[in-house]
């Protein structure tokens, strides 16, 4: 072989790595990709306002089951210039944001032995599995049987929703890690600790954020599955306690109102949190997500 | 045992990187035992460059797993004198949540190289692989073959540490196959990048591949094995040899092995 110089040989690379390259194009200004992601779901609620509008307004079914729009709204605004907004959703998200948590310290410990020990994955494997199709809101009659109408009731609900989903979302996640990434990591010299460490967790990161994103929605479903049954003086006014009130009151604009607010809350919190975070791991990894 | 095995150590350790002794490899057991390997007596020089050829089934990737400690013989030995040897896959397998960069640092990572060392260490072998420039890429973002030369330069970090038991001795770096799954016009500038970083490391080579053309341009020496079991069948010094005479005698050699198999 002719002994190409070795300069020559570096340029011709350089083309080639030109050349094969990956292109990404861009979609347009930033303001144009707001605007394409934002409208469509705008359009769809202006659509349903108006459909509810006019099945008001043609008086449909009677007042008492149907509310005007606008009288939804000034439930919602009245809690909004008393203050008493604030209290609910304190009183709720925190509760949410504690009972997630607390999955979040048991779920993932369950996660990792169950994808790492056979034994276990063959003992509670289909347990966990079964757990996230009972509705959790089945636990309230024995939680308060056992704890009482206090917040301990509240959180074991809150618990059993979420526990098995982030669980499973952590399993299912370890199951469809590439096997050939921790065999490259024992090559590289990556012990057992280390290999859980810098391979298998990272390499899990999308399933687990997806079971977290599903964790997320059921403790705040448990959650106000709870509050919505078990309603007493002691544990302040939540929002399934609002809600409660409303059906108590048989005022069905405060129960639009209390749907409507629980609804804002659980989409606010995943879009706020569990989306972008998401979004950035899978385009950290070249996962497309402009589709979504 | 272990005295045994430092003092064969002491005496090899000048001598060469990996050494087999009669190694053999089963999978399963009983009626069902297939036997991937067997009788393999195989030495790598240090510093040179050996190309593993055969067919499909005749325990190439088994071999090269022994070596790297991914899977232990059923019998013989494996004498292994150099620090951990490097491997490189067919896929590049690049982690895809790190750089091209933080993935070259990996294996330091994991030895607890310090951060400033470790930083340095990659722009070196990132620029021995002429990728200098591009560590903060992500996988994603770099060709088919600029992967593969990030994956031989996160080989040739994990066994390049200079402090620990590793010091001194013969870096081997093991491949498996790796340019097989790259375009014709890659592979072939591939081939020759990978003669300049052998000559420029002075690392062992020991390089699986099925294509003869490639054993040839790239070895010193080329070992054809056989099928199911995997034996030694033959060896040449291809340095020795004009490049087409020996392409045109190692496929002579390995038609009659395949062919063989019909029979059988």
């Amino acid at each position: 072989m002719p002994q190409l110089d070795l300069q020559e040989e570096g340029s011709v690379e350089a083309g080639l790595d030109a050349l094969d390259t990956p292109v990404h194009s861009s979609e347009g200004s930033l303001a144009r990709r707001i605007a394409a992601r934002v409208l469509p779901p705008i359009g769809a609620i202006a659509l349903l306002v108006a459909v509810w509008q006019a099945l008001w307004a043609a008086a449909f079914w009677p007042e008492f089951k149907l509310p005007a729009p606008l009288a939804v709204w000034d439930q919602i605004w009245q809690l909004v210039t008393s203050g008493e907004i604030l209290e609910l959703f304190w009183v709720s998200v925190h509760r949410a944001v504690i009972g997630f948590a607390l999955s979040l310290l048991i779920a993932v410990p369950l996660g990792l032995a169950i994808a790492n020990i056979r034994v276990v994955r063959r003992g509670i494997g289909p347990l966990v599995s079964g757990l996230q199709s009972l509705p959790s809101v089945a636990w309230v009659p024995a939680a308060i049987l056992w704890f009482g109408l206090n917040d301990r009731a509240i959180y074991w609900v809150v618990l059993l929703g979420a526990v098995p989903s982030i669980a499973n979302g952590l399993v299912s996640g370890l199951d469809q890690v590439p096997p050939i990434l921790p065999r490259v990591g024992k090559a590289l010299g990556a012990g057992r600790l280390s290999g859980i460490r810098y391979i298998l967790l990272p390499a899990a990161l999308p399933g687990f954020l997806g079971g977290l994103k599903q964790g997320w929605a059921f403790s705040w479903r448990s959650l106000m599955a709870a509050e919505l049954i078990a309603t007493s003086p002691d544990l302040g006014q939540g929002l399934g306690q609002f809600l409660h009130n409303g059906m108590s009151l048989s005022d069905i604009s405060m129960v639009f109102a209390g749907i409507l607010l629980i609804f804002v809350v659980g989409v606010g919190i995943e879009l706020l949190v569990f989306r972008p975070l998401e979004n950035s791991v899978l385009r950290a990894r070249g996962l497309n997500v402009t589709a979504r | 045992m272990t005295a045994t095995v430092e003092a064969d150590r002491a005496v090899v350790d000048s001598v060469s990187p990996v050494r087999f002794h009669q190694v053999g490899k089963a999978f399963g057991s009983g009626r069902l035992t297939v036997v991937a390997l067997e009788g393999v007596d195989l030495e790598v020089a240090v510093g040179e460059f050996v190309c593993l050829l055969g067919a499909s089934g005749c325990g190439k990737t088994t071999l090269l797993n022994l070596v790297a400690g991914l899977d232990q013989p059923t019998s013989g030995r494996i004498e292994l004198s150099s620090s951990r040897p490097a491997v490189v896959f067919q896929e590049a397998a690049l982690m895809p949540w790190l750089t091209a960069a933080g993935n070259v640092e990996l294996p330091l990572r994991m030895a607890g190289v310090p951060k400033a060392r470790r930083r340095a260490k990659a722009a070196e072998l990132l620029e021995l692989v002429r990728l200098a420039g591009l560590g903060d890429k992500r996988p994603h973002e770099l060709s088919g073959g600029m992967r593969q030369r990030v994956a031989l330069a996160r080989a040739l970090a994990s066994t390049t540490d200079n402090t620990g038991s590793g010091a001194g001795k013969p870096s081997l770096l093991l491949m498996d196959e790796p340019f097989s799954a790259l375009d014709a016009i890659t592979r072939d500038v591939l081939q020759g990048e990978l003669l300049r970083i052998w000559r420029a490391t002075g690392t062992a080579i020991l390089f699986v591949t099925h294509d003869v053309r490639e054993a040839v341009r790239l070895g010193q020496r080329v070992v054809l094995l056989s099928s199911r079991p995997g034996r030694v069948v033959r060896q040449w010094d291809v340095d020795q040899l004009p490049e087409a005479e020996a392409v045109d005698e190692i496929n002579t050699e390995l038609r009659r092995v395949i062919s063989s198999h019909a029979a059988a």
